[in-house]
């Protein structure tokens, strides 16, 4: 594999191991979005330059101490997290946060996004699952106490085989035809449900 | 009419720090070396 697409979390062991040429990578792989960040942020070049520059010290000076750092393939969200400390930290001391602006330069848009499911989706959300467990009622009883104790309760095969008194096997059975019944009913009625 | 409302966007660029940054960032990488003794640390930076 070339060295530009091994995934970070190896990236970050070699330059620890001490290849500097990794740390070129990670940068040039994150620059934009952590750049991006920070200016959305701080809306002013010079600051996120300096910024920029103190979050990669930073980063730089706790790996090569083999220190706090726990790799678990979330390097990009660390050194945000880093970067957005040290915002935090500057407008702390300068006791005042500034107002982000729409330029044509830079949308407020392009970094900042909401995850959170608008009305329509939720609404949609809640019509689906009435539909779905409509239509799991209908399920013998077995396939129906499996299913539900599955995917509503959160338990394990292991604990719903405890419970209901018959093996792991019998109850992943039980959960296969459980699925297989769901999509009959759901492919016979042509009913409709998103993802 | 329509014009007034839609003032097209341009696209946002792709945001890049500075060429000298990135260097400044590098160099300061192989210059720096931390030496741990027993419960301490020690940084150098070569010239």
């Amino acid at each position: 594999m070339a060295k530009t697409q091994l995934p970070d979390a190896i990236l970050v062991n070699r330059y620890i191991d001490g290849d500097e040429n990794s740390l070129a990578i990670l940068v040039e792989r994150h620059q934009s979005k952590i750049y991006g960040y920070i200016y959305s942020k701080v809306s002013d070049r010079d600051l996120t330059e300096d910024i920029f520059q103190e979050t990669f010290f930073k980063v730089i000076h706790t790996l090569k101490s083999k220190k706090y750092y726990n790799e678990e393939g979330k390097f990009l969200s660390w050194v945000l997290r880093i970067a957005n400390n040290l915002i935090v930290d500057k407008f702390r001391n300068d006791k005042k946060m500034l107002m982000k602006r729409d330029t044509d330069e830079f949308s407020v848009f392009s970094s900042l996004t909401d995850n959170a499911p608008n009305i329509e989706k939720e609404l949609i959300k809640n019509q689906v699952d009435i539909d779905l467990k409509k239509i799991i009622q209908k399920l013998p009883h077995d396939q129906k106490e499996v299913l539900m104790m599955r995917y509503y309760s959160d338990m394990s095969f292991k604990e719903i085989a405890d419970i209901t008194g018959v093996s792991v096997n019998t109850t992943l059975g039980r959960m296969r035809y459980a699925i297989t019944n769901l999509r009959k009913v759901i492919e016979k009625n042509q009913i409709y449900l998103p993802s | 009419m329509a014009k007034l409302y839609s003032k097209r966007k341009l696209a946002p660029k792709k945001m890049l720090p500075k060429k000298e940054t990135i260097r400044l960032i590098l160099q300061y990488s192989c210059a720096l070396n931390i030496v741990k003794v027993g419960n301490m640390s020690f940084d150098t930076i070569a010239n």
